[in-house]
Parts: C-alpha cells; sequence; structure tokens
C-alpha cells in the first residue's frame, strides 16, 4: 500500500477534517448549485406525485402494459434501483469486514445512497399492483379472514427482502451518524441546531465505554448486513429464476444479479460522488485512489455480468430447446434488438476501458462511464423483463410494450425523490463520516501507535 | 302535517287507463313483472299478510313522511306500470316449476332472426331477464348450436343507443299520433287503389307478415310491396330462374357428400343455413376408432374465408378466374360451355384433379357457389350438379322460403324508378336502413327527399330514420311476438322475454294499423294467424306446444324435382377480363351489412382470418402490397372512373394476389355511440353495377391509420402447437400424433402430492379437426361470463378481455399458405404455472382438478399472467365493467362475478354452471351426469368440437375421447399437465394435387 497514494491529504489536522466535514452542515451558506439541484430534484418530486395521483385515478391501465406483457417500466425500474442499492451495503458492512480502510470516505453517502435507492424501488413494487388499496395483503399479518399470504410465490420472498433491507441499511446508518451527531452538536452555534443534534445524538459522550459499545456493535450490524448484500438480489432474481418464462427460468440468475446489482451499485456512487467532491471541494477526503479502487470494483463485477451473459447465450443455443432459441433470436433480431445491442455496449464493451490507469484515474471518463454502466444497467432489466414476456411459447399472443408517459414520468419522479432526498441530505448532514476520517488520518498519521 | 297527494295519486292511476294495464289479463305463472304483480290477487294477498301496516298506504292517501319513504317504490311502480304491455302467456321450455324460483333461471325457446331467417334460439332468463342465448336443439338450423349474431342480440336488447320514443320531425310523439297519420294515408290512397302507396321491406319470410301483405295488397291493389336487403341473395334466386324455369331454393346435405368444391362459399361460417351445415359437414370429420374415411373440401376463394381455411385444398383465385375456373370445370364434368377459357397452369391442375374427385364421387360429390358470385356462376353450378346427378342425395331444391322471392336490387332500383316518375306518394320502411346500405348510384337521398310521407320503423333512429318524417322504435326480437322461417322452411314462434323496455312496435303491429281500425298487439294477431291455420280446436295445443318447442311441426318444405335448362348453362356471360385490381364486397364477418354495428360483442370479435377488430380495410395479398408498395396500416386510394376510396391496408395471406376485399358496414354516421365512425364506408365504390365485384386502380397515399388486429404473430415458428396429420399418414401409423409426446413429463412424475377429489374431476378436449374458427365461442363466453368490452384504443394496446380465443395460423407460401384454427382458453393445467407465483394466493387450485381465481382476493400483481405459457389471463387495466349504464345491469348473468379494476379474470370452465348442476345432483343425492353441464363455448359450438366432463367417470364422453390417439396437451412438454387437450387436425388432402 505504500506506493500509493495517500488517502487523506497529509496536511490535514483532525480539526480540519471536523471543520471541513461539519461546515457544509452548519455554517456554510445555501450554495447556489445546491438550490439548483435541489429545485430539480423537486419539481421531478412533482411529476412524480401527479404520475402516482393519475395512476391511482385510473389503474395500472394509465400505462403501457397488456397481455402478454404484464411487467415493464414497473418492476424494470424496481430492479434498478434495488440494484443500485447494494454498493452502499456492499461498501459499509463488506468492505468493513475486509478491513478496507478506504472506504471510509465513501461510506457515509453511498449507505445514504442505499436508503433512498430502495426507498425509490420500494414505491414500484407497491405501486404496480392492480388494486393499490389491498397492498398490506403481502404482510403476514394476524386477520379476520384467517388468510396468509403465499409462501411460494417469489413476490412475497421479494416483500420480505426488500423490507428487511431497507430496515437494516436504516439501522445500519443512523449507528453510523450518532458520533457525528455529537460532533456537530458539539459544533453547532444555534440553539435549536444544538438541540437537534442533541437530540439525533442519543446523549453519545465519547467516552471510551461508548466507544467499545459502539464498534461491538457496529461490527455486529456490518455482519448481519454483509448476507444482505447478496440475499436481496439474489431474492429478486428469485421473481424470474422461479418462473417457467424462456429468459427467466436460469439458474445463473442469482450471481449475475447480484454481480449486476454491485456493479450499477459503484457507478452510482462514482455518479454520486464525482461532482459531490468537485463542488463541495472534499477532494482531499475522496481521493483519486478511491475513484480508482471503485473503478477497478466495478471492471470487476463487469466481467462477472459479461460471463452471466455469455452462459445466457450459450445455454439458450446449447439446450436445443425451441424455446430458448426463439427466446435467443428475439434478443438478436426481434423488435426490441437495438436495446439488446444497447446493453453489450454499455455494460461489456466500454467499460473494458477501465482496464486501463489512464482511464480510470481521468475523473471525467470515469464519471461518463458510470452513466453509461446506470443506463446498460437498466436496459439490462428492460431486456430480462420485457424481451422475455413479448414473445414467449405461444405466437398468437405475441406482442408489443411501449411505455406511456405516466411510466416515463413515474420513472423520472422516483429519480427526483432520489435526488431531493440526496440533496437534502449533503446539506443537513455530514456526507462524510467525521470520526472515522479523523480515526483513519489517525492512522495514517501513526497518533494510534502511542499505546 | 297531512298533505294530500292527488298528483301522484291519479298519475298512477291515468297511467292504468292509458296503456290499458287492466284489460283481462290471461293466467299465466311463469310471466312475471312488477305491476302483474302489483296487480295480481296473489300480490295484493301478499301484500296484506306480509307489510299489514303497508298495505293502506297501498291505496288510501299519503302523509308526507310515508310518501318519502315510498316513493323511490310508487314512482318506479308508476314507471313501469306506463310502458308494460298486457301480459301474456308463454312457455318455459325445460323446466316447469311451480313458480319461479329466484336465482334459478328459465328457458324459454324463441327466435332470433337473420338475414330474414329465423334461427331457433333457447334464451336464459333470470327473473324476467334474458340473459343468455344457446341455441335451439329442436329447431333444423340450429340443432343447438349458436352462433356470434345469435348471442350478441342480448346486447343488442339492452343497448342504451337504441331507440325509445316515436319521432317526427325530431319531435318526441305519441303512437296514437303516429298511427293515425298512418291510417291518413292510407285513406287518402283508396281511391287511387294504393297505387301511391310503398312498402319497403328487408327479406320476408315470416307467415304472418306475407299474410298481411296479402291483405294489404287486396285492399290496395296497385300498392307496390318492394324489398331490400343489401346482402340478399340476388344471383342465386336470379340464376335458379333462368336454371329451373321458377324461384328455387337449393339446400344441401352436407353429411352425404364425400367430395365438396365450394366456389367461393363460405357456407360453414355464413348464411341462414351455416350451423347446420357445419355440423352436418364436420360429422363426415369425426375421424375416431370407429370410422375411419372422412370426406375432402376443395375451396376456390377470392378472399380467405373460414371455410376456405377449413379446406382440405383452397385456391385463391380473383372473380374472374373463378368465372373461368367453374366455366371449365363444367366443361370438363360433360356441360356444354361455350367460348375460350385462359386459366392459368395451377387453375387447370385443379380443374381436372377436382373433376375427377367429383366425377369419381358422382351422386356423393357436391359442388356449391358463393352467395356473392354472379349469376353466371350459379348457373354453372347448377349444371354441374345436374351433371354429377347429385340432387336428392347432396343437394335438393324447394320452393323458396321467403314469402315473395325477388331480386332486392332490381325491387330497389324500381322503387327509385317510381319515385322519378312522381308515382310514389307515401313510403313506409319495415326495418332495414337502405340510406346506408344501398349503392350510392341510386343516390337514395335525394331521392327519399321528393317523396311527401316517409315512416320508418327500425331499432335505431339511423341514417335512414334521419330523412324520414317519422321514426316508429321497433320492438328487439326478445320483446317481440312473431314467426319465422329457417332456411330449411320450418316455421318458428318468437316469443318475447321481456316486456318492450321502449315503446317498440313490431312489424306485424305496424301493418296491422293499416288493416284494423283499431291497435292489435302482436300476440294476438299471431295467435289468430296460427290458430286458423290450425283450427279452432287444435288451436291451443299446438300454440303452447309450438312456443314450448320453439318450433311449428310439419312446415319444413319438401325437396321438389327441378329440371335443369341445358340452355341456360350454354351461354352464360362471363366476367370481362381487366387490368385493373378485382375488387370484391362483403358483408363484413361480425358487423354484417352494418346492422350490427353498434354492438360492442361483434365490433370487438377479432374478424375471420384477418383477426381485425373495430374497423374494415382494404383486404390485399402479400404480393399485391409488395407491388403497390404498401405495409399494413398505410392508406390506399381505390379510385374507379370519378369515384374514389380511401381505405388503410390490412395484408391477409391467401388474399388472391390480385383482390382487394372491402367490407361492408362501416363509416356509419347514425349506428349509435358504438358504431358510429368506425372504420370506411365503402359505398362510395359500391355501385348497382358492381355490387358485389367491382375493378379500380389502386394507389398509395400518404398517411396511414392504425388497426386493431388481436393477432399479430401468424406462424407457428415451427413450434409443436397445433398438431395435424393426413388421413394417409394417421391411417399408416396411428400412434404418429402419440409419438411426439413421448417425452413429456407424467402427472406422476411429481415429488408433490396433489389431493384430488374422488367424484370429480373437470375437463375439456377441443378437436381442432372440427373448428372452423367461428367464434362462437368466444361470443358465447362473453355473454355467459359478462365479459367487457374495452374499445378499440384498448385492443391497440393488447387489452382485449375475451376469455376464449380463436388463434388462427399460417402455414407455407404466403399467397396461398395452409390454414389451421385453435380455441385457446385456460386449460386449466393440474400442474399451473399461474397458482404458485401469486403472492396473495388469489389463484388456487381445487380439488376436482379447477384452476380457480378468487376475484375478491387478487391485487393485481399480473405474475400468474407473466407465468402463464397459454398466455389465456385477462387482466382489467382499468374499470372495463360498465357498472354505470342502467340497462347493462340486467344483462348480466347474476351467476357471475362483475370483475372491478385491476383484477386479473379467465375462463373458469363455466363454473357457475358445474356448480349449479352440482347442486342439483347432491339434492338427489347423486353424481352429475355426463353431459349435464355444458360449458357456453361448448354449448355455442356448431360442430361440437369442445366436450367438457368428468375425467373420473371413464364413461364420459369427455374421457372416451380423451383416449383417442389424437389427443395431445398443449405445450404439454413444460409439464402443465393441462386439463383441457387438443385432438390434432387431420386433413384428407388429394395426393394429385398436393
Amino acid at each position: 500500500m505504500s506506493n500509493h497514494k495517500p488517502l487523506i491529504r497529509p496536511d490535514a489536522s483532525y480539526g480540519s477534517v471536523a471543520d471541513e466535514i461539519g461546515n457544509v452542515v452548519l455554517t456554510d451558506r445555501f450554495k447556489p448549485g445546491w438550490i439548483v439541484g435541489v429545485c430539480i430534484g423537486f419539481a421531478l418530486l412533482q411529476v412524480l406525485n401527479i404520475s402516482i395521483s393519475w395512476l391511482l385515478a385510473r389503474g395500472i391501465g394509465v400505462w403501457g402494459l397488456n397481455i402478454p406483457v404484464g411487467w415493464g417500466f414497473d418492476i424494470t425500474n424496481f430492479v434498478w434501483w434495488i440494484g443500485i442499492g447494494h454498493a452502499g451495503t456492499f461498501i459499509s458492512a463488506i468492505l468493513l469486514l475486509c478491513n478496507q480502510k478506504w472506504r471510509t470516505s465513501v461510506n457515509r453517502f453511498s449507505e445514504a445512497m442505499t436508503i433512498f435507492a430502495v426507498m425509490c424501488a420500494g414505491l414500484f413494487p407497491v405501486l404496480h399492483l392492480g388494486r393499490i388499496w389491498k397492498a398490506y395483503w403481502l404482510f403476514p399479518y394476524p386477520n379476520q379472514m384467517a388468510l396468509w399470504p403465499q409462501f411460494r410465490s417469489p413476490l412475497l420472498w421479494d416483500v420480505f427482502a426488500v423490507s428487511t433491507y431497507a430496515s437494516v441499511s436504516v439501522v445500519f446508518w443512523l449507528i453510523g451518524l450518532i458520533p457525528d451527531f455529537a460532533t456537530l452538536r458539539d459544533r453547532a452555534q444555534n440553539i435549536w441546531v444544538k438541540r437537534l443534534f442533541g437530540f439525533a445524538s442519543l446523549g453519545w459522550r465519547g467516552s471510551a465505554s461508548h466507544w467499545h459499545r459502539y464498534q461491538t456493535a457496529y461490527l455486529l450490524l456490518a455482519g448481519l448486513s454483509a448476507p444482505l448484500v447478496v440475499s436481496v438480489h439474489t431474492t429478486v432474481s428469485f421473481d424470474f429464476a422461479v418462473s417457467i418464462l424462456p429468459g427467466w427460468h436460469t439458474t445463473i440468475f442469482p450471481p449475475y444479479f447480484v454481480a449486476g446489482a454491485i456493479y450499477s451499485g459503484f457507478a452510482m456512487v462514482l455518479t454520486l460522488a464525482i461532482p459531490f467532491r468537485a463542488y463541495y471541494q472534499q477532494k482531499n477526503l475522496i481521493t483519486e485512489r478511491h475513484l480508482d479502487y471503485m473503478a477497478r470494483v466495478m471492471l470487476a463485477t463487469g466481467l462477472i455480468v459479461a460471463y452471466g451473459y455469455i452462459v445466457e447465450a450459450f445455454t439458450s443455443w446449447y439446450s436445443g430447446n425451441v424455446y430458448e432459441l426463439g427466446l435467443f433470436a428475439t434478443r438478436l433480431k426481434g423488435p426490441y434488438a437495438p436495446i439488446y445491442y444497447a446493453l453489450w455496449l454499455c455494460n461489456i464493451i466500454l467499460p473494458q476501458l477501465l482496464w486501463f490507469k489512464k482511464y480510470r484515474s481521468n475523473t471525467i471518463f470515469l464519471f461518463i462511464i458510470s452513466l453509461v454502466i446506470n443506463t446498460g444497467m437498466w436496459f439490462e432489466r428492460f431486456v430480462i423483463i420485457v424481451l422475455s414476456l413479448h414473445r414467449d411459447f405461444i405466437p398468437s399472443s405475441w406482442g408489443m410494450y411501449y411505455p406511456t408517459k405516466w411510466e416515463i414520468g413515474l420513472f423520472l419522479g422516483s429519480m427526483g425523490l432520489f435526488v431531493t432526498l440526496f440533496f437534502l441530505f449533503i446539506r443537513f448532514l455530514p456526507a462524510i463520516s467525521i470520526f472515522e476520517t479523523i480515526e483513519l488520518l489517525a492512522e495514517e498519521k501513526g497518533d494510534l501507535k502511542h499505546d | 302535517m297531512e298533505i294530500n297527494l292527488p298528483i301522484l295519486d291519479s298519475k298512477v292511476k291515468t297511467n292504468d287507463q292509458t296503456c290499458g294495464c287492466h284489460t283481462p289479463m290471461i293466467q299465466d305463472r311463469y310471466w312475471r313483472s312488477l305491476d302483474e304483480l302489483a296487480d295480481s290477487p296473489d300480490f295484493q294477498q301478499y301484500l296484506k299478510t306480509e307489510f299489514p301496516t303497508k298495505h293502506e298506504l297501498w291505496d288510501t292517501p299519503i302523509n308526507r313522511r310515508d310518501f318519502l319513504k315510498i316513493m323511490g317504490a310508487s314512482v318506479a311502480l308508476a314507471a313501469f306500470a306506463g310502458c308494460r304491455k298486457p301480459m301474456q302467456k308463454i312457455f318455459p321450455y325445460t323446466e316447469t316449476p311451480e313458480t319461479l324460483v329466484p336465482g334459478k333461471p328459465l328457458f324459454f325457446a324463441s327466435t332470433i332472426p337473420f338475414a330474414g331467417y329465423g334461427m331457433g334460439v333457447l334464451v336464459e332468463s333470470h327473473e324476467g331477464r334474458p340473459t343468455k342465448i344457446e341455441g335451439n336443439p329442436n329447431h333444423p338450423t340450429s340443432l343447438g348450436a349458436s352462433n356470434i349474431f345469435m348471442h350478441a342480440a342480448v346486447l343488442a336488447l339492452y343497448d342504451p343507443d337504441r331507440s325509445q320514443s316515436i319521432q317526427y320531425s325530431g319531435m318526441t310523439q305519441t303512437w296514437e299520433k303516429a298511427s293515425q297519420a298512418m291510417r291518413e294515408e292510407a285513406a287518402a290512397q283508396v281511391g287511387k287503389q294504393g297505387s301511391g302507396l310503398r312498402i319497403l321491406t328487408e327479406t320476408i319470410t315470416s307467415p304472418l307478415i306475407a299474410s298481411q301483405m296479402v291483405a294489404l295488397q287486396k285492399k290496395f291493389p296497385s300498392m307496390k310491396w318492394h324489398q331490400y336487403d343489401s346482402t340478399h341473395r340476388d344471383a342465386a334466386h336470379d340464376a335458379s330462374i333462368r336454371a329451373f324455369g321458377r324461384a328455387t331454393d337449393t339446400h344441401y346435405k352436407m353429411d352425404q357428400a364425400d367430395v365438396v368444391l365450394s366456389i367461393d362459399g363460405d357456407f360453414m361460417t355464413t348464411g341462414p343455413s351455416h350451423l347446420r351445415y357445419a355440423r352436418d359437414f364436420v360429422s363426415r370429420r369425426k375421424v375416431q376408432k370407429e370410422s375411419k374415411s372422412m370426406n375432402r373440401l376443395y375451396v376456390v376463394e377470392s378472399t380467405p374465408s373460414m371455410t376456405g381455411g377449413f379446406a382440405d385444398h383452397r385456391l385463391p383465385l380473383s372473380s374472374d378466374e373463378i368465372d373461368g375456373f367453374t366455366r371449365a370445370l363444367a366443361r370438363t364434368l360433360g356441360v356444354p360451355v361455350e367460348g375460350s377459357i385462359a386459366l392459368s397452369s395451377e387453375a387447370q391442375k385443379w380443374v381436372k384433379e377436382v373433376a375427377s374427385d367429383l366425377s369419381q364421387a358422382g351422386r356423393r360429390a357436391l359442388v356449391l357457389a358463393g352467395d356473392y358470385q354472379p349469376a353466371s356462376v350459379h348457373i354453372l353450378v347448377h349444371a354441374i350438379n345436374d351433371a354429377l346427378s347429385n340432387a336428392g342425395t347432396t343437394v335438393y331444391y324447394t320452393t323458396p322460403v321467403e314469402a315473395v322471392p325477388s331480386n332486392h336490387l332490381a325491387s330497389l332500383k324500381e322503387l327509385c324508378n317510381d319515385i322519378d316518375a312522381g308515382k310514389v306518394d307515401s313510403l313506409f320502411i319495415l326495418g332495414g336502413n337502405p340510406l346506408y346500405t344501398a349503392p350510392s348510384d341510386l343516390n337514395l337521398q335525394a331521392r327519399f327527399d321528393n317523396i311527401r310521407f316517409r315512416m320508418h320503423l327500425s331499432p335505431y333512429e339511423d341514417e335512414t330514420s334521419m330523412r324520414c318524417h317519422w321514426h316508429i322504435p321497433q320492438t328487439h326480437p326478445l320483446e317481440s311476438w312473431g314467426d319465422l322461417r329457417a332456411a330449411d322452411g320450418t316455421v318458428s314462434l318468437q316469443q318475447p322475454l321481456i316486456a318492450p323496455l321502449y315503446e317498440g312496435k313490431t312489424p306485424s303491429e305496424f301493418l296491422s294499423v293499416f288493416l284494423n281500425d283499431a291497435d292489435q298487439n302482436a300476440h294476438d294477431l299471431l295467435k289468430e294467424f296460427w290458430s286458423l291455420r290450425w283450427g279452432s280446436i287444435n288451436a291451443e295445443k299446438e300454440w303452447k306446444i309450438a312456443l314450448h318447442d320453439g318450433v311449428v311441426v310439419n312446415t319444413v318444405l319438401a325437396p321438389e324435382s327441378v329440371s335443369f335448362r341445358t340452355s341456360a348453362a350454354r351461354s352464360v356471360e362471363g366476367l370481362l377480363k381487366t387490368n385493373d385490381i378485382d375488387v370484391i364486397f362483403r358483408p363484413d364477418p361480425t358487423i354484417w351489412d352494418g346492422q350490427y354495428a353498434n354492438n360492442g360483442w361483434l365490433q370487438e370479435l377479432p374478424k375471420g382470418m384477418a383477426k381485425l377488430t373495430w374497423d374494415n380495410a382494404a383486404i390485399m395479398s402479400p404480393s399485391l402490397a409488395e407491388k403497390l408498395k404498401v405495409k399494413n396500416e398505410d392508406f390506399i386510394t381505390l379510385s374507379e372512373d370519378k369515384r374514389s376510396l380511401k381505405m388503410p391496408v390490412w395484408i391477409l395471406p391467401g388474399q388472391a394476389t390480385n383482390t382487394i376485399t372491402l367490407h361492408l358496414g362501416y363509416g356509419r354516421t347514425l349506428a349509435g355511440s358504438v358504431g358510429n365512425q368506425r372504420g370506411f364506408n365503402i359505398t362510395a365504390l359500391r355501385q348497382s353495377e358492381g355490387y358485389w365485384q367491382t375493378n379500380a386502380s389502386a394507389q398509395k397515399t400518404s398517411g396511414n391509420y392504425r388497426l386493431a388486429c388481436t393477432q399479430h404473430h401468424n406462424s407457428m415458428e415451427g413450434r409443436d402447437i397445433i398438431r395435424e396429420i393426413t388421413l394417409t399418414e394417421l391411417l399408416r401409423n396411428p400412434q404418429a400424433i402419440q409419438e411426439k409426446s413421448d417425452h413429456d413429463p407424467k402427472p406422476e412424475e411429481t415429488l408433490y402430492s396433489h389431493p384430488r377429489a374422488q367424484d370429480y374431476a373437470w375437463g375439456m378436449t377441443i378437436d381442432l379437426n372440427s373448428c372452423i374458427g367461428c367464434n362462437a365461442c368466444v361470443t358465447g363466453c362473453q355473454s355467459e361470463n359478462n365479459i367487457p368490452v374495452v374499445g378499440k384504443e384498448q385492443v391497440l394496446l393488447g387489452r382485449e378481455m375475451q376469455w376464449i380465443r380463436v388463434d388462427r395460423y399460417f402455414n407455407g407460401n404466403p399467397d396461398d399458405p395452409e390454414v389451421a384454427y385453435q380455441p385457446v382458453a385456460c386449460v386449466h393445467c393440474e400442474n399451473a404455472p399461474c397458482e404458485p407465483v401469486c403472492p396473495v394466493g388469489a389463484t388456487v387450485h381445487s380439488d376436482e382438478g379447477l384452476n380457480e381465481m378468487v376475484y375478491n382476493r387478487c391485487i393485481g400483481t399480473r405474475y400468474c399472467s407473466n407465468n402463464c405459457p397459454y398466455k389465456v389471463r385477462r387482466f382489467n387495466f382499468l374499470q372495463y365493467a360498465d357498472t354505470d349504464t342502467p340497462s347493462y345491469k340486467l344483462m348480466n348473468n347474476p351467476n357471475v362475478t362483475v370483475r372491478a379494476r385491476g383484477v386479473m379474470e379467465k375462463c373458469t370452465y363455466c363454473v357457475q354452471r358445474i356448480n349449479a348442476a352440482k347442486i342439483e345432483a347432491d339434492k338427489e343425492d347423486r353424481l352429475v351426469r355426463d353431459g349435464e353441464i355444458i360449458t357456453a363455448c361448448q354449448a355455442a359450438c356448431p360442430t361440437q368440437a369442445i366436450v367438457f366432463g368428468n375425467l373420473n367417470d371413464k364413461g364420459s364422453r369427455v374421457s372416451k375421447i380423451k383416449e383417442d390417439l389424437r389427443n395431445y396437451g398443449l405445450l404439454a412438454d413444460l409439464g402443465t399437465h393441462p386439463r383441457t387437450t387438443y385432438l390434432a387436425k387431420v386433413r384428407n388432402p388429394n395426393p394429385a394435387l398436393s
């Protein structure tokens, strides 16, 4: 590691780190860029409002779905958002357990990103219901009808997987915030801000016993959420793998989905981190080394995804099954073929440039490639869902699916929700973990070696 | 405070008096309506015993509070009293319970007209509301089967767009005023012998109306009776006169024919006899253990018909080629035909081989010509049948069923000439919509305006009504008393299932105004007419029998011997061959000549081969489309002389290469809210010369038009979906179909236990060798199961709701493909993929093998549909069911849930019928007998392709059919174990032609 660039700029001091991060929350004025960002997010959030209202008023028919294509943008967006969330958990839990120090600067906001992405994702399975007002039937609760949900259905597993994921992520994130809340409480000038952070810090005083318990709890939670990185998207992939539809019915889906999720998640972290560090002058905290590491993770997971694509194609051919072959012919030559080719381009071909250090250290390139990968991963879900549905077993039922403005509105609106929440987060909460950065700084300075 | 309410009180009384509800009522146990209840002594007694305190209110002044309480009921009663007619006796068909049992339907025999002919039906009535129509097994052209038009009559009855009141120049008028105006017109004509009086009807087969017309003719000797039905078989009429010297009807005995050649005749799905012909024809194709022979069908046609698709050999030819083909065939079979004949080499080969096959079959061969072929082809076909001397075996002739057979187009032209000559003072139009259907060169609208007095009796205020002084609403067949003759002459009676919902009059009531001074109702007219025929002693008994059975005995027409005039064939006129495109006009497969344009079930029913809904189009072959450089939904302009017509293109494999087909019935402006401004009115191109066929040039025009098709993909993509085999191959290797199933997972190959009921295991078979693709199952199911209509926009999005669909696949050369049909509904998989994926368990399996859909529990994830390999599930994307229109509330089958927005639905195997039969069986402590449960699709099917029953009963029909070696499960290789299985299609090709 010695030949690496430092994770924190050498001239940083404990105070300067706390200032740099804390001032964004406590003393900085509202930056014009932030205001513009929030406004854009908020405007899109209203698109979400309108799209949902119209959907509730009229029914699923305002979307372009039909028989045979019963799922379209709704579930595509769900899988996409849920996938994006994975990077946060991966960074905070698995990298913590693996003792990867570089995660410190990015874990806080990637965890936030996870929570916001899961919130966006959670919208879709509820909104896609024909009778949304009966959505609570999905939960196993004692009721006068003495009816349970159907435990054999992957959709029900989804309910458990996503709700577990959401709650664990929120708890993990909040616990991580406690010492920083205390720091902000201590530094806040305004009495109300002080009281607010005081309340949120749950009486944190930074005593040794606090720290001791805290670290045990944090590790335990990390241990708890690490399996979720694998399990959530595995469960999501069961929605498809358990069915009998060609293009869905594949055993490779769980690993391929998990790899894809981490792939898109890291792409999203980059998409958010690169402008953030530039605009808020946090380049000494989120350094080029961080970006380089994340690019490597993307390259690795991208290759796993490529393997998935190749195996899918190979199995279709090798099976000799007329429906599997038909599916693959549809992907290559059907009406949606351009999307399939775009998927290869975005997810597999272009990211190969990440093999080269020249590109990995080019921030602008990384920003662009992260957007490309996010688009590509959306295409992947669209290909899996819509292309498999639109031409299945009996040709007489084959059909086409075109999204309507209400589906597009809902998708843009979910981005609005995400953007709004994210902008509020970077302004009102410490977007980088103060105590962990200080801890890392201490480690780099060698202050911890006194003992 | 006591307030007197004299107005309400007197209104009730006034209404009672004006409509004559207190006229003596014939005692009737089965016909219940609210006013009858109100008036009957039983009801009065009931009222006293059940509501002793309220009884007083019924006939004493009411105080305000009580008034408010019962106001709703009173107003309703007043309204009913105001619009109901005196009750007459009708008889339930199958059951005669002591009284009507609420919740238990009764069945009544009646008759639905089609093109003037009677189609015998049984109407299911729930508490006085007709909800479903089935065929009448006693009726010779139904035999228990039904067609799309019969089913759709229910929807038409409750159509809120039906004309509801008498109109005079846009003002609501009373029947008294209308009949007074009619009598005045008649009185003015008495001195002139009625020479200024004209009556225009559609095809009349009704003996009652015929007798009225005779009486009217006697009263007004110079009056003229014109008939015009735009789809009338004029050519067949003319040809019979030229061939036999007098008008005759030609009938076929399809069950006797070994070899059938149809020259553009869609005898299995159109025409008044098609149900019978289809049944008879297909009875010779039921290849089972006991019978190993099959008939053979050749079809030569310009536009693919369902019959053509069913043929063993099909040859697409343009109109002039058909003419040439028929000549050549006649000549080959020894008919002296003059002139030279140019034929393509393929057609020549056909002539040779078909001729030899026909002459080999001899008396057991049959050749028939389509209704819309010119008289020349009909004459040649008569000549060919004469040469085959098959009269008496496969074809027979009778005097016409029509009361006065005529050439309708000529009749209408004569009316036009009389109008021009100023001879027409007053015109009474009984039914029909000539201003929409007449060919454009007759300029009927302008001519009509020259008639001083015009009155139109019709069910809708349509294009013709709008140009008439008077419009009288016509009763719906389910509200009418009447009689009609079937295509074989059998008379069947119409009895009303419900009192007229509006102020409708039947044609007989309308005509009686001229004949009687006092109004007579249709019931009395009908009973009087038939009583005279039966004689006073038998009348009452015969009347009851006729009403109960639905047919009048001994009214079938006897075959007559005819002699063919050889000279007629020698010099028949031919069609001139032009370089232009051959354009043919045909009635629309679902909305016919436009009379069903306002019927949503028929509009949304995928049309014949093209599977279009809601529109007509210029149907052309793939090669013509290539030549014109057009794609589907592009516009073309067809021009002929100075006339032109802009139509969207629909490419249909199997269409004759140089022929464009245009369907009638679209582009209506006053059809009603469903039918207005749908499709394109083709009358611009349809002239009295070139009534069914013309020539035009076609040119691509800018723009396009979206057409809602329900099947976008026509190829089976080499998948094992419809299994078919030739007869020779089947006889050589009877296991051939089974061998393909060798690798299908067997039901016992499972780790799970499937609880099974001991008594019942429901299952179904569909014989693909019997399915003629007629769509009767689709409308039958729609009617039985309250399936909503979704509209063109939703069909375009792929959201049609019919639970059963008829798939149609093409195979081979796009210009001359092989065709196969396959009805697909939920197959009730024993191992159903839809069931485990539902997160709330809304679709579950019954121990009797039904894949059940619990609407109440469904939250609408659509996962079940995604995982259904048959794609037979239908989702309520929006609130499709019309729960607002009051009249449609009456129409719904009360035993089937009306589905709300956001839930999935699909075929239930008519679970309501299963449970009804099980309840009956339980009461008698026995099992349901085989054949006791008939699903709606099965009941409708004219060819009995669908059989439903209990698989646990090894003796049941369905169990036996499942043992057939042609039996296979659709997509059974997926391990779904479908309870509905198919019997492979068997073709019987002529080795010399294949």
